[in-house]
Formats: structure tokens, sequence, C-alpha cells
């Protein structure tokens, strides 16, 4: 079986990622936010989108990867979901690529468990590797308290 | 109708459930609630023709509805159930009790059906033997059984439900015979292509004024129907919201206008403006509902328990067309439910206790409805045997919630809450109903949490009055808005009481061991720090200092901001479940000039801030060991100084209120120092002399702890307050006197308990001499 999707690719630190294009909603720059005092480490704030309050999601935080650096702003890959969509803040965005189905992986045993959680697979494009993210472990917030 | 057609065609599984079945699902509710709702009041007013048809038609037209779609079971119910009204409409059978309950158990048995259907796509197994047997046996009571052909043959020919048919209309208004309408529709069913009216006016059988005004009536129900719409809810949630952004971008236009000059774009402004402002009160009509709706339910579900436990309570309602927000109507749905089944079980004695104490053998239930000052007021009242304070209080004391010293203290007012208190319920027998001991607790959570209040007043054996305020809409509020370490919150206004402003930390703030006071008028109000709870940096100019002071469930307390903003109407929107974990914010809202701003959850803050007990007694009673003796002293205690080095106790709930008195002020009588306070004489003692404590520095200042009990009031005087702890005395009686009841730890120090009455009685005061003017 040799069938194409359509992924949404981004970049956090050096990882290339990808998301299926029909569950982005949309891709903005960064967006002014609000904090929110006491919420877990993950949850970056909430922004304003077209009178919409979205709360947004430091991909970065959420798999364990360094805080960006000072003064880079994140953009935003909005994530379509039935509850109202959700936010995850990334470093830069691709292009959106078409893979084949049949480059698909699972994920490698290689990588860190707390990372493997949050892939579907990967996909191996001619020079790069591309993770699936699983969007629905991305948005979780797992039993998170105050700080 | 086409019987041909069946269930196995259509067959639909849930996922293919298709337009009609849906409207029909719609419409079978709406028609069961009106049946229910129309044959109770039927039951009162006998002899009304007006909901006689309205039961008919509920029931008339689900089954020809159900009957189109197939569904067999439904239907064979249903015409079971017509069968017998048709025999009132005839007026060969009477409304009895046991009909009512009949027909209703009918009604049940449909709606479970109906609610199967929308389950399953299928109307469920059970064809209900039993029920149609005595439906059966309604039917034929009384009349051979022969005749229940014709009946049936006759309801059979009756098409259509909405609007009426012409005949109908003329033999109610009696301008005709049923027999000549009857023969009249006989001619048309065989062939007779002329008008049922026409053939009534040419038949000589009805003046045709009176079929023209039967026309009227019939073209007043089609307009009626074709007035109103069906709208999806979550529609006019969508439409709500876009509304609620409109209003958002509307002042961004606003503020934007101030900058410019150009009058074109102003008066456009303007208009927008006033449309939008128009615009958002018309969709907030459109989810206003009336009380009513919910009220509805109750006359079946009273009836029901009535019957049950063998009682009379007859159910008056006023102003049911009070409208409220479809969320909050949603929302205080089974706080009702449950308020009314609690005064039907409780509350309302049995006819025979009843008549023994004087009272009409039927109970009486008001349920009341009233706008007041932009918000909707709820009365729950009956005239049933009302709350037996001693018995709650008997009951909070054997449950552990309070001490029989507490209880002792406790004012009606407070006993009678105790009702609200989780875990307690009076009914010295637990019925199916109620009386689990769940409940009050859950309706007064319930209610607080849209931001309304429970008042429970009552009168032994006279009855009960229980009174729910709430808000008219959660969907836009008015709120206050304060800046905290840069940020900006709302606070809703409905927690509100006042805003302070200190000039300076020295006035009337007071740091005492960590907890923070404010002497608001003489009481302490705890203080709460924004920043310091929500972990944010201050950005505070030092010198003054804003309190908010709030309301949090029975206890207020004062919120310390940066800065006071201004009050501003807004848009609340739900955070996202992400954030659940996260108490202390309500939900969020966009301000005018497009940031995001957190709505401060303000009963959250408080328990966060531990200033309401409940957070702080759970992890104390996790600590304790041997928990109950420990849980039920808990209490809050108010911590002073007398002479150099005396510390001691009272339980807070002693204390009405802390003053200070000038030494000047101080007058003598009866060889005892007095005071006059609050147009009473109220005598002083000074506990380092009472107690003999030495090193009591005559200043000119005294600090009056002010102690009252039965309308009199004894000033304490004291060195000075130290603190309010709240916490578990583990009461140790190392050395008990007279006047002490013993020692105990308090904040990491041994203190010495006072025991204030017995202190009075020893100083002949309280006891025996008066201290009134």
């Amino acid at each position: 079986m040799n069938r194409r999707r359509q992924l949404c690719t981004f970049f956090l630190q050096d990882l290339y990622f990808g998301v299926e294009v029909e569950k982005v909603q949309e891709v903005i720059r960064y967006q002014e936010m609000t904090g929110i005092p006491l919420a877990p480490a993950v949850i970056a704030g909430l922004i304003n989108l077209r009178g919409q309050i979205v709360t947004a999601i430091d991909l970065r935080r959420q798999l364990e990867l360094a805080d960006r650096q000072a003064g880079r702003l994140p953009m935003n890959v909005v994530i379509r979901r039935d509850d109202g969509p959700i936010s995850l803040l990334v470093d830069e965005i691709g292009d959106v690529v078409e893979v084949e189905e049949d480059s698909f992986e699972n994920p490698p045993h290689t990588l860190e468990s707390r990372r493997r959680e949050f892939l579907r697979g990967v996909y191996k494009l001619n020079d790069k590797l591309l993770l699936l993210l699983d969007t629905e472990k991305a948005v979780s917030v797992a039993g998170a308290h105050a700080a | 109708m086409d019987p041909s057609r069946t269930g196995d065609e259509i067959g639909s599984p849930t996922d293919e459930m298709d337009e009609i079945v849906k409207e029909f699902l719609v419409e079978s509710n709406e028609g069961l609630d009106r049946f229910d709702r129309d044959l109770l009041a039927l039951e009162k007013d006998r002899l009304s023709r007006e909901l006689l048809d309205s039961v008919f038609r509920a029931i008339h037209t689900l089954k020809g509805t159900g009957g189109v779609l197939g569904y067999e079971k439904l239907v064979a119910l249903a015409h079971a159930g017509e069968s017998v009204l048709s025999r009132m409409r005839d007026g060969t059978l009477r409304l009895s009790p046991e009909i009512t309950t009949v027909l209703l158990a009918m009604g049940d048995a449909l709606r479970r059906m109906v609610g199967e259907i929308a389950a399953s796509g299928k109307e469920g197994d059970s064809d209900y033997p039993d029920l149609l047997e005595k439906l059966v046996a309604v039917l034929n009571a009384g009349r051979p059984a022969a005749q229940t052909t014709v009946v049936q043959a006759k309801v059979a020919r009756i098409e259509g439900d909405v609007p009426p048919r012409l005949g109908d209309i003329l033999v109610t208004s009696q301008a005709c015979r049923p027999d000549d309408v009857e023969a009249a529709a006989e001619l048309q069913r065989e062939g007779d292509a002329r008008l049922i009216g026409k053939i009534l006016v040419d038949g000589g059988v009805a003046c045709a004024q009176a079929v023209a005004e039967g026309l009227a009536v019939q073209s007043d129900h089609r307009d009626l129907s074709s007035n109103t719409i069906r709208v999806d809810v979550a529609l006019l949630d969508r439409v709500m919201n876009l509304v609620g952004e409109l209003v958002l971008a509307r002042n961004q236009v606003l503020q934007f206008t101030a900058s410019q000059e150009d009058s074109g774009f102003l008066s456009t402004a303007q208009r927008l403006n006033l449309i939008t402002t128009e615009l958002q009160e018309g969709v907030m009509k459109t989810r206003m509902q009336p009380i009513g709706n919910v009220w509805n339910k109750l006359p079946r579900i009273v009836r029901d328990l009535s019957v049950g436990c063998g009682k009379r309570v007859e159910v008056q309602m006023e102003g049911a067309d009070t409208e409220l927000d479809k969320t909050i109507i949603e929302a205080i749905k089974d706080p009702l439910t449950h308020i009314v089944r609690n005064a039907v079980d409780h509350g309302i004695e049995r006819p025979e206790v009843r008549t023994a104490a004087g009272k009409p053998p039927e109970g009486h239930l008001l349920l009341r409805a009233y706008h007041e000052g932009g918000q909707v007021n709820i009365e729950i009242s009956d005239d049933g045997a009302g709350m037996d304070t001693e018995k709650l209080k008997a009951k909070a004391i054997a449950k552990g919630l309070i001490t029989a010293d507490q209880a002792a203290r406790m004012s009606e007012r407070e006993l009678l809450n105790l009702a609200f208190a989780p875990g307690l319920s009076t009914a010295r027998q637990v019925s199916n109903i109620s009386g689990r001991g769940v409940g009050m607790d859950v309706v007064k959570t319930n209610i607080e949490k849209i931001g309304g209040t429970v008042d429970l007043q009552s009168t032994h054996a006279k009855g009960t009055l229980l009174r729910i305020k709430i808000p008219l809409t959660l969907a836009i509020i008015p709120a206050l808005i304060v800046t905290s370490g840069g940020e900006r919150f709302a606070i809703p206004q409905v927690s509100l009481i006042e805003l302070v402003r200190c000039e300076s930390e020295q006035a009337g703030i007071e740091d005492i061991h960590g907890a923070t006071v404010y002497r608001l008028r003489g009481n302490l109000l705890p203080l709460v720090d924004l920043n310091r709870e929500l972990q944010l940096a201050s950005q505070r100019n030092s010198e003054s200092v804003n309190i908010v002071v709030l309301q949090a469930g029975e206890r207020q307390f004062g919120l310390v901001v940066d800065e006071i903003n201004d009050t501003e109407e807004i848009v609340v929107k739900p955070l996202s479940k992400q954030l659940k974990s996260v108490a202390c914010f309500a939900g969020a809202t966009i301000m005018g000039d497009g940031h995001v701003a957190l709505i401060l959850d303000v009963l959250g803050l408080a328990q966060m801030a531990r200033v309401l007990c409940e957070v702080r007694e759970q992890s104390l009673a996790e600590h304790a060991s041997g928990a109950s003796e420990t849980a039920a002293r808990r209490e809050s205690w108010l911590l002073f100084r007398i002479g150099q080095s005396g510390r001691m106790a009272i339980p807070l709930s002693l204390v009405s209120r802390l003053e200070e008195f000038p030494a000047s002020s101080i007058e003598r009588y009866a060889d005892r120092e007095v005071i006059q306070y609050r147009g009473q004489i109220m005598p002083l003692v000074r506990l380092s002399q009472a107690l003999g404590y030495a090193g009591s520095a005559d200043s000119e200042l005294l600090q009056v702890v002010v102690y009252s009990a039965n309308g009199r009031s004894v000033g304490l005087v004291v060195d000075e307050i130290l603190d309010i702890a709240e916490q578990a005395a583990d009461v140790q009686h190392i050395q008990q006197t007279e006047t002490l009841k013993g020692a105990a730890v308090i904040q990491q120090r041994v203190t010495d308990l006072l025991d204030v009455p017995a202190l009075l009685a020893g100083q002949k005061l309280m006891a025996a001499e008066g201290a009134r003017a």
C-alpha cells in the first residue's frame, strides 16, 4: 500500500516534527501571551486568537528540551480539537511535506522513553528523519498541579 | 399514517438516525412533559376541556408519529392510553387519582421507550403488559367491553393534532353537536368533496358565523406554530460567542475613536456601538428561559412523592415566567428538585399530624420567583414542620461536626445553617428519596458555583423558607479589574463587598506570626496577598495598600492587590481542561485592548489561601491520630497576652468584636469599671487583675475583647491581641482552675485556655448581675 499523507512540519531545537495537516487549524506568528500563575510549567499562557482564548503549550517543556533562548519568539501551531483549539509553541515552521506510508516506522527504541511517548512514529525522508507528533499526548497535561 | 412501513425498514442505528427520528424524539419529550403537566393540572381542574384536549393531543401525536416510524410497542401503549383519554373526552369516564397514576405510569413508560430509541434506535424489549392490562381495566371499568372497539375506531379517525380540527372547535364552542360533526365527517369519507364547514352549514346544523369563528380559531393555532422555530442550543451558543467577540471588537473601535476626529467615522462608530449593544441584548434574550421550564417537572415529583409517603401536598407557583439564562436554568434544576423533595419528605407532615396541629390536612408548597436588583430570587416555602434546631444540634454533635460547647454558643441562624453541613440529615427514617445526608450541602455548593447564595429560614412547627439568589446570566458579568504583579485580573462583582485603601502599612494592618489581619471597623479581616498567593513579582509602591474585601461562602477576607482599576462588563470564557487543576481561576476574558485577563475564582482563592478552614482542617485531620476527639475540638482561637507573659486563648466564636477604648472613657458604676458601648453600659473585666497576672502597664488605650451572650456584652481588657489561630487544640488538664479550662499547644506554644463563662460567673457578671442600662 502506497498511501501518501500531508504533514505540517516544524522545528524544535534540532528535531524535525510533523503533524497531519487535517489536525492543524492554522499556523500563526508569535502572539502576546498572558501567563497563568500556578499553572503547570508546560503551559506557556493564554493567547487571544481573534476573540477566542486559546491555551498555549510550550512543546519544548513538554518534551523536556532546554528552554528557548531569551528573545527568541516561538511560533504557534494551533491544533484543532473537539473541545476547542490548543496552541503548540514551536521554534520554526517548516513546509507542508508529503510523505509515503511505507517510509513509516515505529519510534526507535533508542529514543529516551519520555520523548518516545510523544511520538507516533518516524518517517524516513531522503535527507533526514521526520518525527510524527502524537498531538493527543502533546496537549495533555498529566495530573499537573500548582508548583 | 402508513402502517405498512415497519421499524425494520428504517431500522436506524444511532449514527444513521435521520432528521425525522430526531425531530420525533424532541417532539415526544416535549409532548410527554406537556402530558405530565397538563394531566396534573387536569386532576385539579377536572372539567377543563382545554387541558383534557392537550393531554389527549400529546398522546395522540406520539402515537401517530410513532406509527409512521414503525415503533409498534410504543403505539400499542399510547393507543391504550389514548382510548382511556378518549372516554374521558366523551364524558363517559371521570378522572380519578387512580386513573391519573396509571396514566402517569404510561407516560413514564413511553418516556423510557423514547429514551431507548434515542440511545439505541430501538424501542426496547418490554411491551409493558401489566401497564396495558391496567389501562384496559380502567377503560372497561363500569361499561360493557363491546363499546371499547367503538371508541378505538373513533379515535383512530382523528387525524393530526395542531391545528385542531374545525369540527372539534365547533363542538367545544357548542356551535354544533358532536353527532352532526361525526355525520359530516362520514359524508367526507364517503367521497363528499365539500369542506366540513360547508357540509355543516349546508346541512343547517351550524350557522355560518360560528363556522367562520371556528376557522379563525383554527388559523390562530396555525399562526402560533409558524411563529416559533426550534433552534439548536449549540448554534445559539455560537452566536452568543460571536456577539461576545463583537462586543470586544466594538470596545477596541471605541478606544480608537478617542484619537480620531473624522466626524463621519465617529458617527459610524457610535452607530456600531448602539447596534452592538442592542444585538447583545437581543441574543441574551434568546438564551433566556422562563423558570417555569424547570418548575413544570416539580408538581409531578411532588405528586409521586406525596402519594408514596401518604401526604397531601398542593403546589403553588408564582412568577413562573421569570426569565433566566439557559445555563443557569440547567444549573439550578437539580438543586431545586432536591429542595422540593426535601420539603415534601421532611417538611410537610402527614395529614393526621397536620390536623392534630390545627393545620389544614393538605400541605402547601409555594414556589416563588422574582427579579430584584439584577438578580433573581427563588423562594421555596412550605407550611410543614419546620426544622428543629435542637434536633439539628444533637445530630451535629453526635456526628462530631461541632462540640457541645460550640453548639451552645451558636445562634439560631447558625444552627439552621448546620443543615448545609456535609453528612447531616435530620430525617429519623432514611427514605429512598432523601435523608441520606448528601444533598443540602451539594445544593449549597452547586448554587454557590454559579455565583448564587442560599439562605434558610425556618420556624419549628410553622414551616421552612429557602431563598436562593442567583445572577441573571453568567455569560457577561460585571467585574472589578485589578492589577497585581503587572498582570490584570478580573474579580466578579458578586463577591465584592467593598474597597479599602490604607494610606500606610501601619493603619490597621497587623502582621502577627505570619498571618496578616486588618482591623476593619473593629472586626479582624484576614488578608490575602494576591502577589504572594500567585507567586507574582510585586510592583507595589510601598506607601498605600489596596484591599479588596471579598465574600467567600460564609466568610469575608481582604485581598491585597497592587492597583484597583475599574469595573467593566466582561465576557466570561472558560479555561481549557489543561488548566482545571488551577483552582483559583474561574475563567478568562478579553479586555478592550485585546489582552487576555484571568478571572479570579474567589472561593477557590480563599481555599487556597486557607482563609476558609476546610483545607487546613483536612490536612490537620490527616496528621491527627485518634482523630475524632481532636477533630471535634478544632476551632479558631483568639490569642492574646495578659500581664507580661500570660499567653491565653479563647474560642474566636465567643468574640463578637475587638475594640480599642481610651482609658479616659472608663466610668464607674456599682463598684465596677464600665464603658458606654453601643447604647449599653458594658462592664469591663481587666483580665490581668482578675486572673492575678502582674506587670500590666496602665496604657492610654485599652485593648478590649467584646464578649456577648444573651444580648449582653462584657469587655475583657487584655494587654495585647496576638493572633488568630485555626487549629485543633488538644486540651491538657494539667492545672485546671475555676477560670482556666486547661492548656493547649497553639502555634507551637503552650497557651492557657480561658473559660469565659466561668470567669464571668466568678465576677458575678452575666449570671447574676444585669449589665443593661
